[in-house]
């Protein structure tokens, strides 16, 4: 199959004037990354210590990429919005970290694990660089282990393994139930012992707020200091953006509060293009929301997966304690619809699943937006000691903010917005639209491509920062001469960047109006999570963008920004929000346009009889990397075509 | 619920602190306490105030982000909780409460429930690591670690860095802090070729940065939202101790 022509199909049919060049090695496929090292261009090791490079986000994949570069000897400048880049978001990853390793001996391999995901993310992501991430997958455990990473052992001394969602084999290490926050110490030591070494020099609590774009390369960022509220400037001969995803458009969801778009959405503004927005992951096992007042949603690992069983009452009508409905009255859904993987199915399927079955009726607990998973038959068949073992601490965290203890009564979990697979567009090398400005983790959308696997993040975002970047950045540095004319923040593109930050500081600022910044982000949430979440409509769409555009436009007229530009949470709030604002009717118009169902895009107007998502790859196996006109102007897209010369894509079927 | 809140506001480092009472209204037993908080900013801001500052983030108790002082307690009275775990619900409707950033000589106030903890990262750059630079590391299961260090040093390395431990210890003393990193990577085998140097880097940062000394009070483990155990410090010093015979000199000589 094959889609040469861009420009071909579609009702979005608009004016193309880039040529995305996605720069893949030529050669079979598991020779491509081995290809790409042995003919990238080289800094040598004398010279490494003249480029200085940015990184912003201090994450799994900035981390990792900030401590790598700094080994080589190039001279890294670190950024994060934390007061430490231990805090970034990365810490909160709960259920663990893929790898081909095969410890298991039941059958695993770089194929399998390159076949589960891209079949995981149905067929709307590159293949070359999924075969990577699995190639390099083997070697991030390797690096943790020696980092000190306590991974689970088992008794003998060697690696534990569990399974998750999309995979029939076990190929998950994990940390118990907090990999997340092991593998990001691993590398924040890393990190420090670079600072410590003087290759790093760390600058929290700043903001990114403009990208500067000198002849074309990006050539450093212009940023706020969230103590004192100084707009700075620094240069370098590359940018690395490693700022994570946008679930926060959602205003409800699993990211941590200050996780934002914002560093993105401005290198968009300055010519990075943006591919696939609609791609955002609905994760099935949440805690449900409880009251107006929340402000996020806590996630517990899928990994509960392995153990719980998921089920709502047979009968609407049934409205008795979990415990009294016997067995025979239970409807055990996933089990029913998908008994090959059963209530291990891909995120995306098993929230929709548990949608369709609170839209019908089904759902439990006060709001009737609930369904249970339960871990009676677990402890029956391990004993309760094994399963505190194993899940101990998100019992424990359940029990804490529910006040139930889920060791005698069955959880109740729903849906909500956690990853985003889409991002800033990149190429093989992670180098986006923008020459010199590279993005990594999930701020990119290279590898996952409508819906990502389980535990398949924290081994994204550590290829990308310790086994891909510091390859694919020297051959970037080696081959574009930035050395030759260095420049320096007396630039004028620096500071005309800086007045324009400082001018939207004093918009800010300068608002009154009535409207607190969160009830537009709440209000914003709302539009998002009912026309742009989990089930999407062309009508939804349609409307969704306008209510965004009249929500935009009230922004402006009507939100009150408090305090004064010193250490000012409103004040950065607003700017996020007003960001989000524009984003979230890109993340509409994708939706819109991609007419099709896949992974966790899910249009009703496409689906099967049963339910099942309709990909369409006659017309839509390309990424959809959209381009900012202006203000005023309406972005247009540019596609990407996909091919699959190694996996026909067959439909997603777990059944 | 109602609660009468009196709470620490300090516009910056450099000016003085005081409480300022507050009533908060409407408040559900749902909410964490650091919802209650936002809750109040926005009746703030609605006025035209300025509202609270305070740090959080996951607010699921990981990042170590949040931490206040509530009624006297670092991260308030329930046991194993971070602030932004601690639910409403544990509170007396009507209930005064007293809440004040986390104070330490070294953890310097940056606005109102806001303090700056950088000292922590110095104290990590000075040996709470592993030399490996990436691409040089064995074969994963090339050195097996019983389960049982695993463990130990797992429960070690659960460590959020919120630094309540110094906020609750009367001498402002790290050790609990210092001690979690240098156990950690103490009991496991990768971290052996550099267990001297460490241990005597981190702790003489550790005295550098102001933070007092331990005196067995036992506060931290205390109010630790992971619960870490004071014995790590018991092994901080014997660390120390070995450390001290066999390598006299830091790295710098001093």
């Amino acid at each position: 199959m094959s889609h040469r022509d861009p420009v071909r199909d579609s009702q979005a049919n608009r004016m193309i004037d880039i040529a995305l060049d996605s720069r893949i090695p030529a050669g079979p496929l598991d020779q491509k990354w081995d290809r790409f090292k042995a003919e990238a261009k080289l800094v040598s090791p004398a010279n490494k210590r003249k480029y200085t490079i940015i990184v912003v986000g201090t994450g799994l994949a900035g981390g990792s990429a900030a401590a790598s570069l700094a080994e080589l000897g190039y001279n890294v400048l670190s950024f994060c919005i934390q007061d430490t880049p231990r805090r970034a978001h990365s810490v909160a990853a709960q259920g663990g970290i893929n790898a081909a390793k095969n410890y298991q001996n039941d059958g695993d391999s770089v194929w399998r694990l390159f076949v589960d995901t891209l079949k995981g993310g149905d067929f709307r992501s590159r293949e070359a660089n999924v075969y990577r991430l699995s190639q390099t997958s083997a070697n991030i455990i390797d690096q943790c282990v020696s980092q000190g990473v306590p991974f689970a052992r088992e008794y003998g001394g060697t690696l534990a393994n569990r399974s998750f969602g999309g995979a029939q084999v076990s190929r998950t290490f994990y940390a118990r139930g907090q990999t997340g926050q092991q593998l990001l110490l691993g590398c924040y030591s890393a990190l420090m012992r670079q600072v410590d070494a003087g290759k790093v020099t760390m600058f929290p609590r700043r903001e990114m707020l403009d990208l500067v774009v000198v002849d074309g390369k990006a050539r450093g960022i212009v940023c706020r200091n969230l103590v004192n509220g100084k707009v700075e400037s620094y240069a370098a001969d590359a940018v690395l953006l490693a700022t994570g995803g946008y679930s926060t458009v959602f205003f409800l969801s699993t990211n941590a509060v200050n996780c934002n778009a914002t560093a993105v959405w401005r290198c968009h503004k300055r010519g990075a293009l943006f591919a696939n927005p609609c791609f955002t992951q609905i994760h099935p096992t949440c805690v449900p929301l409880l009251g107006e007042s929340q402000s996020k949603l806590t996630l517990m690992s899928e990994s509960l997966r392995n153990d719980g069983r998921v089920w709502v009452p047979k009968s609407k009508d049934d409205k008795r304690p979990p415990n009294q409905i016997p067995d025979g009255e239970r409807d055990y859904f996933l089990e029913r619809m998908y008994p090959a993987f059963g209530n291990l199915v891909p995120r995306d399927i098993a929230s929709r699943a548990a949608k369709r079955m609170c839209d019908s009726g089904l759902g439990v607990g006060k709001t009737g937006y609930a369904v249970y998973l339960d871990f009676a038959d677990a402890i029956k068949r391990l004993g309760k000691d094994t399963v505190r073992d194993r899940y101990g601490n998100l019992f424990q965290m359940y029990d804490e903010i529910t006040g139930e203890d889920p060791y005698s009564t069955p959880m109740r979990i729903y849906p909500a917005p956690h990853y985003t697979m889409g991002g800033l567009w990149v190429d093989y090398g992670l180098m986006s639209s923008i020459p010199g400005l590279h993005v990594l983790g999930e701020a990119n959308f290279s590898d996952h491509g409508a819906n990502r696997l389980g535990a398949s993040a924290l081994m994204q975002g550590l290829a990308d920062g310790y086994f891909v970047i510091p390859y694919t950045l020297g051959h970037y540095l080696a081959t574009s001469e930035v050395l030759k004319d260095k420049v320096t923040t007396d630039h004028p593109a620096f500071k005309q960047s800086v007045e324009q930050v400082e001018a939207a500081t004093k918009k800010l600022l300068a608002t009154s109006g009535k409207a607190t910044v969160r009830d537009f982000h709440w209000r914003l949430g709302r539009i998002m999570w009912d026309d742009v979440g989990m089930s999407r409509t062309e009508a939804g769409l349609k409307g969704a963008i306008e209510q965004i555009r009249a929500l935009r436009a009230e922004f402006w007229e009507n939100v009150n920004v408090v305090g004064g530009n010193d250490f000012n949470k409103e004040l950065e709030f607003a700017g996020r929000v007003a960001d989000f604002l524009e984003l979230g009717e890109l993340m509409a118009r994708d939706a819109l346009d991609r007419r099709e169902s896949c992974g966790g895009h899910f249009r009703e107007e496409f689906q099967y009889p049963d339910g099942e998502a309709m990909r369409d790859d006659d017309n839509f196996a390309y990424t959809a990397a959209w381009k900012y006109n202006g203000a005023d102007g309406e972005e247009t897209v540019v596609k990407e075509p996909l091919t699959f010369d190694n996996l026909k894509p067959a439909k997603r079927s777990y059944k | 619920m109602n609660f009468k809140l009196k709470i620490w506001r300090q516009a910056a480092a450099d000016k003085p602190g005081a409480f300022k009472e507050y009533s908060v209204s409407d408040v559900i037993p749902e909410m964490s306490f650091l919802e209650m908080l936002d809750h109040l900013n926005e009746q703030l801001v609605k006025r035209g105030e300025e509202p609270v500052a305070f740090d959080s983030d996951c607010r699921e108790g990981i990042c170590g982000t949040c931490g206040l002082v509530i009624d006297g307690l670092a991260h308030g009275s329930r046991q194993g909780c971070t602030t932004c775990e601690l639910r409403m619900r544990h509170f007396k409707d009507g209930a005064a409460i007293t809440v004040e950033p986390f104070r330490a000589r070294a953890f310097p106030v940056i606005k109102d429930l806001v303090v700056d903890r950088g000292a922590f990262d110095r104290i990590i750059q000075r040996g709470g690591y592993i030399t490996t630079n990436a691409g040089s590391a064995p074969d994963a299961n090339a050195i097996p670690v019983p389960k049982q260090v695993q463990e130990d040093a797992m429960d070690a390395a659960a460590c959020i860095g919120c630094g309540a431990c110094v906020a609750a210890c009367p001498n402002a003393s790290a050790s609990l802090f210092v001690s979690a990193k240098i156990a950690h990577m103490a009991l496991l085998p990768q971290g052996g070729p550099e267990r001297e140097q460490r241990a005597l880097g981190m702790i003489e940062q550790m005295d550098r940065e102001g933070f007092g000394n331990c005196s067995n009070h036992g506060e931290c483990e205390a109010v630790c939202p992971k619960e870490i155990s004071i014995t790590n410090i018991a092994r901080m010093r014997r660390e120390f101790y070995r450390a001290a015979r066999q390598a006299p000199a830091t790295r710098d000589g001093k």
